[in-house]
């Protein structure tokens, strides 16, 4: 199978990453139904060829947004240009975007080849046959031509619908939570060849997720949407590693936020002040005017030792563990800060003396460089996963 | 009658912005509605109106100019009052004869229903097929053919007369010391030696003929029922009787519903099985109504008698209507 | 205790027990029955709506003794050979067809446009319009008939009963079984499945053509073939706006009084035959794929 049948055309002497006619732009675009603001006032650039995630919890927008750029829905205000071209009134059935559906949207009544030829018999081409087969046999499905959709397994019906978006060569595909209905096993190999294909074929992708592990695998960069805003827009490790909001900062992993007070600059440094403890963090990473701040620091990037260790050079808080969870890779810990709240340790089960226990005493310490500061106004607990029992 | 889901609930969008992002304008439903509710208008609509005015006319359709005016001639009910529900209670036979007979259909059609909908697996929708099967060959032929089964001294009628079960419905009359509206039975259930021409074989040709109006409205309820409640049921009240009275018949309701307004309320205007199956003392108001339209042409009175028997109709779907609302019906 | 001892006990106390005998037919045919009561009640339902039909086709092969045709006398298919020549039988027969045809063409594209709009669009005015097409459906055929026949002599049409008028009526009270059948279908349709067809550059009318038609189409048959039996078999209404036209529920009627002829249940045999075939067919099809 030839993949460079599937790039599309490129302009001869653009340079790499100067041309931007072709990316996705959404300029401005909102969405409300009724009194509900769905999506409000989002700006996106989706490069051409990148593999892009909207990532976000369940109604934060990032479906309507795709429905929008798809033509299933028209946008309140704002405008979404694809190719350079203002999409305002412009039907689906007229965009080059091609849509993946989380329930696959598979026509019952019609064999797989006829599913999967549908897009191109609609465009008016006839001879569709060999298409059809190469689409198949890259999706590994060619096998299954002469059935129909409810005879095949959920993951062959997510590859069909893979296969009959892709065929038509859009500039833009949009995936919204294909992967959802996959247990885990099938679900984390269609991660891999999701991404395998996009690699390949050179299609800008644009991925619908509320799994952020599965946007950090898969994106080149991801937007991070609540409540139909984006918090922050960024490759996966920029996001994860300097997160610039509360939401973005418990949202993917887990962070430990902890009230501060920034309190003068030295250097490339500024110091705090955590609940008497004196602490220091690089000047970069604060992402606040004011003093009062959110000091966050990942679970783990703190490592936690027995209360007298010497934790020269490192920013550092005494506890009292109060959980410890073995999991074999690593132990996860709950510790007890003086002042009541608790906060949590993945810790790499290197030393050869076991786990700590509860009630141990115990010093947190961690570098300097993975420190945080975002603004205290926000909501601490944003963006955070529910855990049973919590109220 | 089927629930119907409403359309687009699921999705966060509302369903007018699925039906806009398909294409269709505001005025598109309206469209849509009309022809077919125009003809339901003009030809069920108006005509049931003109019903009740000419229950209010005077006039007769074979004599005179055959033309009829309209002054509110209340006396077309008392007539009808008079000479169907006092003097002959025709009127009241053909309700308890409908309700008898469905509460028989009730009774045979619910275990068929029960079967197809949770015993079945491959073969339901045969069942279903031979459910609805015979409902093509004409009524009137089947119904005819119950003549053939209760002929006097066939096997049925000799087997019912030995085992005593003829006897023992012959005796199940209302005593001649009753007044005269309350005359429903007045020479037993059925005849000494015979079923046919007597209330019994009525009963049972109605009861036949509107089977399968109960089993689908039954069947589409009950196959709506998760089966694993009913199991759970069986194991909590250790009897399966009790589950069924507790559990699975409840949750059946809106199909018994169905079923009931589907099969009652046709089977209480059905001239033929009386006329086929029965006797000249045990017609009916289909009866009546067709032969004062048909022999006497005293339209008045037979649009009176329709009337009547649109009244009882109406305040049982009223009824049905303030406990369940509309979006059941269709 | 050592493992003897107990394998011992377990011997002694089997040894204790009656001998183990089979349960007897009468015994297993009776829990049997118990546990599928239900089943065997339905049967008994299914024979009991059969039986008559039986009883039609059996005796279409009866050569009755006299004009009445209730008890068996003789084997024979001269009614078969002879029903083709009986004018009065196929008059009507084909009368009937033909008012069922067109009924059924008008009744299903009436009832599926108003299954459509119900089923897929908001409007206002759901209850009444609900409580209209729910009321034929639950209206005795007489009150209906009678009522016809009123609207008619007020337009002073009784004169002119008959064709017209018949398949007027059969349209009427056809609609509302058309929409019930029609938009169980489209309701359970997946809107999503007309978004991915015009996302796949098929537009409004080749979506509807392409995906929504083919998918609402057994309805609209099953639809078509429930209205075409309603026509075809309807007594009552008919015998209201008929005038002196005399369709074949309506000769059957005429003929009761005076003795119907086996004639007339070779074609009762028939249409169940046919009805069978219709209606099996795609179900032996659907196994015979699978295999």
């Amino acid at each position: 199978m030839n993949t460079n049948d599937l790039h599309p055309d490129r302009e001869t002497g653009a340079a790499a990453g100067g041309d931007t006619r072709h990316d996705l732009r959404l300029e401005g675009v909102s969405k409300r139904f009724g009194n509900f603001i769905a999506v409000d006032n989002l700006d996106l650039v989706v490069r051409r060829g990148s593999f892009f995630g909207l990532l976000g919890p369940s109604g934060c927008g990032k479906s309507t947004t795709l429905r929008m750029i798809a033509g299933l829905e028209q946008p309140s205000s704002g405008r979404i240009m694809i190719g350079g071209v203002d999409m305002a009134g412009v039907k689906p059935y007229q965009r080059p975007v091609n849509t993946v559906f989380q329930s696959y949207a598979l026509f019952p009544h019609l064999t797989i080849a006829e599913n999967v030829a549908f897009g191109l018999r609609r465009r008016g081409i006839k001879d569709v046959r060999r298409q059809v087969a190469d689409m198949l046999a890259l999706v590994e499905l060619e096998s299954q031509a002469a059935k129909k959709p409810a005879q095949l397994s959920g993951g062959q019906q997510q590859r069909v619908a893979l296969a009959r978006a892709l065929i038509n060569k859009p500039e833009v595909l949009l995936l919204d939570e294909p992967l959802g209905a996959l247990d885990l096993r099938l679900r984390r190999q269609m991660q891999i060849e999701l991404k395998r294909i996009q690699t390949d074929v050179g299609i800008t992708f644009v991925h619908v997720t509320h799994d952020q592990e599965e946007a950090m695998t898969m994106a080149d960069t991801i937007a991070v949407m609540n409540a139909g805003r984006v918090e922050q827009m960024g490759a996966p490790i920029d996001l994860y590693e300097h997160p610039v909001t509360t939401f973005v900062a418990n949202f993917l992993g887990q962070s430990n936020l902890i009230k501060g007070q920034l309190t003068g600059k030295a250097g490339g440094d500024t110091m705090l002040e955590v609940h008497g403890q004196r602490m220091a963090m690089p000047t970069a990473r604060v992402h606040t005017d004011r003093d009062e701040v959110w000091v966050g620091v990942r679970p783990e990037k703190m490592q936690i030792s027995r209360a007298g260790t010497s934790v020269e050079g490192e920013n550092a808080m005494t506890g009292v563990v109060t959980d410890a969870s073995y999991i074999g890779v690593s132990t996860q810990y709950l510790v007890a800060l003086p002042w009541g709240q608790e906060v949590s340790i993945f810790s790499q089960n290197l030393s050869t003396e076991g786990p700590l226990s509860a009630g141990d005493d115990v010093v947190l310490h961690w570098n300097p460089a993975h420190t945080f500061a975002l603004d205290s106004t926000q909501d601490a607990a944003a963006g955070a996963e529910k855990v049973e029992g919590d109220e | 009658m089927s629930a119907a889901p409403a359309p687009g609930a699921a999705s966060a969008a509302p369903a007018d912005d699925v039906a806009r992002s398909v294409g269709t304008k505001a005025w598109t439903p309206y469209a849509l509605l009309t022809p077919g509710m125009l003809w339901l208008a003009i030809f069920f609509l108006v005509p049931t109106v003109m019903l009740v005015k000419m229950s209010l006319s005077s006039g007769t359709a074979f004599s005179g100019d055959g033309s009829f005016t309209f002054d509110w001639q209340f006396s077309n009910y008392s007539d009808a009052w008079n000479q169907y529900v006092i003097d002959s209670p025709i009127f009241q036979k053909s309700l308890v004869y409908a309700l008898i007979a469905t509460v028989l259909t009730l009774v045979i059609a619910y275990p068929l229903a029960y079967t197809i909908a949770f015993k079945a697996g491959r073969w339901k929708n045969f069942l279903l097929v031979l459910v609805i099967a015979p409902f093509f060959t004409s009524f009137l032929l089947r119904t005819n053919a119950w003549q053939t089964i209760l002929v006097d001294s066939g096997p049925v009628v000799t087997f019912m007369e030995n085992t005593g079960m003829l006897s023992f419905l012959h005796a199940i009359n209302t005593p001649d010391s009753w007044p005269s509206w309350a005359q429903l039975f007045p020479d037993g259930l059925t005849g000494e030696n015979r079923v046919l021409a007597t209330p019994l074989a009525v009963i049972i040709g109605l009861a036949y003929n509107f089977l399968p109006f109960m089993t689908l409205p039954l069947y589409a309820s009950l196959e709506r029922i998760d089966f694993r409640l009913i199991e759970a049921a069986t194991d909590l009240y250790s009897s399966a009787l009790t589950a069924f009275r507790k559990v699975t018949f409840p949750l059946s309701l809106p199909g018994v519903v169905a079923g009931t307004l589907l099969t009652f309320i046709p089977a209480a205007g059905d001239p033929v099985n009386a006329a086929l199956l029965g006797s000249a003392n045990d017609a009916l108001m289909g009866n009546a109504i067709d032969s004062q339209f048909k022999a006497t042409g005293n339209y008045p009175l037979a649009a009176a008698l329709s009337a009547m028997l649109m009244f009882v109709i109406v305040v049982m779907v009223a009824l049905y209507v303030r406990r369940a609302g509309t979006e059941e019906l269709v | 205790m050592s493992v003897q001892t107990i394998d011992q006990r377990r011997e002694e106390a089997l040894a204790a027990l009656p001998p183990h005998r089979e349960p007897g037919m009468a015994t297993r045919t009776g829990r049997w029955l118990r546990l599928h009561l239900v089943q065997f009640f339905a049967a008994f339902a299914l024979l009991f709506m059969f039986i008559p039909v039986f009883v039609v086709v059996a005796f279409s092969f009866n050569n009755p003794l006299g004009k009445f045709n209730y008890t068996w006398n003789e084997f024979s298919t001269k009614a078969w050979t002879q029903v083709w020549s009986d004018a009065e039988i196929t008059g009507s027969l084909t009368l009937s067809i033909q008012i069922a045809l067109l009924s059924t063409a008008v009744a299903t594209v009436l009832g599926t446009l108003i299954a459509f709009a119900i089923g897929r669009h908001r409007f206002r005015g759901r209850t009444g319009i609900n409580l209209l097409i729910f009321m034929p459906m639950a209206t005795p055929e007489v009150v209906m008939g009678s009522s016809l026949l009123t609207l008619f002599v007020a337009a002073q049409l009784e004169g002119s009963l008959g064709f017209g008028t018949i398949t007027v009526a059969h349209i009427m009270f056809s609609i509302s079984f058309v929409v019930v059948t029609v938009k169980a279908r489209v309701a359970g349709l997946d809107p999503r499945l007309e978004q991915a067809a015009m996302d796949l550059y098929a537009d409004e009318k080749t979506t509807f053509r392409k995906v929504t038609f083919p998918l609402v189409l057994p309805g609209i048959i099953a639809a078509a073939m429930l209205a075409f039996s309603l026509s075809f078999d309807d007594f009552v209404i008919t015998n209201f706006t008929s005038g002196q036209t005399v369709t074949f529920p309506m000769y059957v009627w005429g003929a009761a009084g005076r003795g119907i002829p086996p004639e007339a249940n070779v074609v009762g045999a028939i249409m169940f035959g046919i009805a069978l075939v219709v209606v099996l067919i795609p179900e032996i099809l659907k196994r015979v794929r699978k295999d």
